[in-house]
């Protein structure tokens, strides 16, 4: 086992850990925060592959910006233990079995996948900024285009959705 | 069998090397942090007038050490119904983040001992300085936590003001970096140190874009004009009002690491890092040889960090602090836009470049 297998071992375990400590957790704000590391784990993971800039990119927009979002909400929401509501047992039963059953669909759907093309063999350097930089202005420059046009059109639905409707204007 | 295996294959001359610069960059920037309190309160009483801390041994320079041996034996206080590992995890989380930055920061070119060629930067990564903005980015979760954990009203106020505000002034830095960014055309903050020692330093083309970002660095910083979160005279304090002995210590201490590092990456982004100024370098490595070179690198470099600590000062004990929707208003509607700008006619002016000046 090399130094690669042991981080690999190490970060999966991590991340497994921590994202049953996401939905174990009373309280929302421990939830956050394990998903924090979650992110982290998964950020190593990328190095682990090469993908720098993947990495850090994820580090940065998701613990970094969005993460804080949430954290800002839920502290100022207040949630507590009695605030939550009692769920009732049949919706506990219809939770696990839809659930279970959302499992068996994915195992069965990656058992024939192809695993072949998907994995990136470490050694690769798509993941650094300059060969990934290339290829999304070359090869792929049309959908990343458009998925910017997609952003900016989704970040000027919020602020309209955000603003309250418009005070008239009293004319003098 | 294993476990052999893979202790032959580290490089132990790298990882002890690297070690022992881990530490020497913790233990410096603990020491400037240090003597930073005592500058402060000096340049305080030299704008006001005053003569400053004069008691403890001369001129007062053991002032930070009676301070921190004082911080060290108040009493630790934990409010009840606070959740208590999040109370203390909030100090180390700020001063973990705070202290990482330093990994990337090349601190002088190299030296050389025992027969081996020692690079002054603890990772010379190739997203050096996205790796900068991501643990900036997450400097704001140790004010956050402990803001929240403090279980007080004003601490959870003071929090948020630090989230919010961090997360509004990003974004400007984010771009004026873009624009800088495209000067450069690298990531790695080493060789734009060496850029900068063959040609003009960055900070002659990119004036708007330095602007820009030392105004953000003081908002992320939470220096005044913009320490909404530990505004004493709205929130008692803010984030650390319920903090007491060197948990308080702690936050106090990770504003200074954070000014000195803040410092230290503006000048290897726009000041030309360790490089000498009216120097050439390659004629002084054959008078006084490279470890001297190194040496005096470092200290240009440090005088360079120390002006930028001095300018922190400067405008804290000069500029009031603004009020909530005035520091919303200039990070959103006029920095965001002016970075913008700045990046607009960077690209314009690089691509002018590249067509030889014509249209």
């Amino acid at each position: 086992m090399g130094i690669t297998q042991i981080l690999f071992w190490f970060l999966t375990i991590l991340a497994l850990v921590a994202a049953i400590g996401v939905i174990s957790s009373k309280n929302p704000i421990y939830s956050v925060l394990w998903l924090i590391v979650v992110f982290f784990a998964i950020s190593g993971h990328y190095i682990l592959m090469n993908a720098q800039f993947l990495a850090i990119v994820n580090i940065i927009v998701y613990a970094g910006a969005i993460m804080v979002l949430f954290l800002f909400v839920i502290m100022l929401m207040n949630l507590n233990a009695e605030a939550e509501p009692v769920k009732n047992v049949y919706m506990k039963m219809a939770g696990i079995i839809s659930g279970l059953t959302l499992m068996i669909v994915l195992v069965a759907a990656l058992s024939h996948s192809d695993v072949q093309n998907t994995i990136i063999r470490p050694g690769t350097s798509i993941g650094l900024i300059k060969n990934l930089g290339k290829a999304l202005f070359n090869q792929y420059v049309v959908p990343f285009e458009i998925s910017s046009v997609l952003f900016l059109s989704a970040m000027i639905g919020a602020i309209m959705l955000g603003k309250k409707d418009p005070v008239k204007k009293i004319s003098l | 069998m294993h476990l052999n295996h893979i202790f032959l294959l580290i490089d132990w001359a790298l990882f002890i090397e690297k070690l022992v610069l881990i530490i020497v960059v913790v233990m410096g920037s603990l020491l400037v942090a240090m003597y930073s309190t005592y500058a402060e309160r000096k340049v305080a009483a030299f704008m006001q007038d005053r003569v400053g801390p004069n008691r403890a041994g001369p001129f007062g320079i053991l002032q930070p050490v009676a301070d921190g041996v004082k911080l060290f034996f108040k009493e630790e206080i934990v409010p009840n119904f606070s959740s208590k590992f999040l109370f203390i995890l909030g100090p180390c989380l700020a001063m973990l983040t705070a202290m990482m930055i330093g990994a990337v920061i090349p601190w002088g070119d190299k030296i050389h001992l025992f027969g081996r060629d020692i690079s002054l930067q603890i990772a010379d990564v190739n997203i050096g300085i996205l790796y900068v903005f991501g643990i900036v980015s997450l400097g704001v979760y140790g004010i956050m936590i402990g803001g929240w954990a403090s279980n007080n009203k004003f601490s959870l106020l003071g929090a948020m003001r630090a989230a919010s505000q961090i997360v509004s002034y990003e974004l400007a830095m984010g771009i004026s970096l873009i624009a800088l960014l495209m000067i450069t055309g690298t990531l790695s903050l080493n060789e734009m140190v060496v850029q900068q020692k063959d040609h003009w330093w960055n900070i002659f083309k990119q004036p708007l874009g330095f602007l820009i970002f030392l105004i953000c660095a003081f908002a992320e910083t939470n220096r005044t004009p913009f320490d909404l979160p530990e505004a004493e005279n709205e929130l008692i304090g803010g984030y650390h009002a319920e903090y007491s002995s060197m948990k308080l210590g702690f936050y106090l201490f990770s504003e200074y690491i954070n000014m000195f590092l803040s410092g230290a990456v503006m000048a290897t982004l726009y000041f030309g890092g360790y490089d000498i100024p009216f120097v050439n370098d390659a004629n002084l490595v054959h008078n006084i040889g490279v470890n001297w070179l190194a040496i005096l690198e470092g200290t240009v470099f440090f005088i360079k960090i120390c002006c930028f600590i001095f300018l922190f000062m400067w405008v804290r004990w000069t500029v009031p602090r603004f009020r909530y929707d005035q520091l919303m208003n200039l990070g959103w509607k006029i920095l965001l836009p002016l970075a913008l700008f700045n990046m607009l006619v960077t690209g314009a002016l690089i691509l002018l470049k590249q067509n030889h000046w014509h249209f």
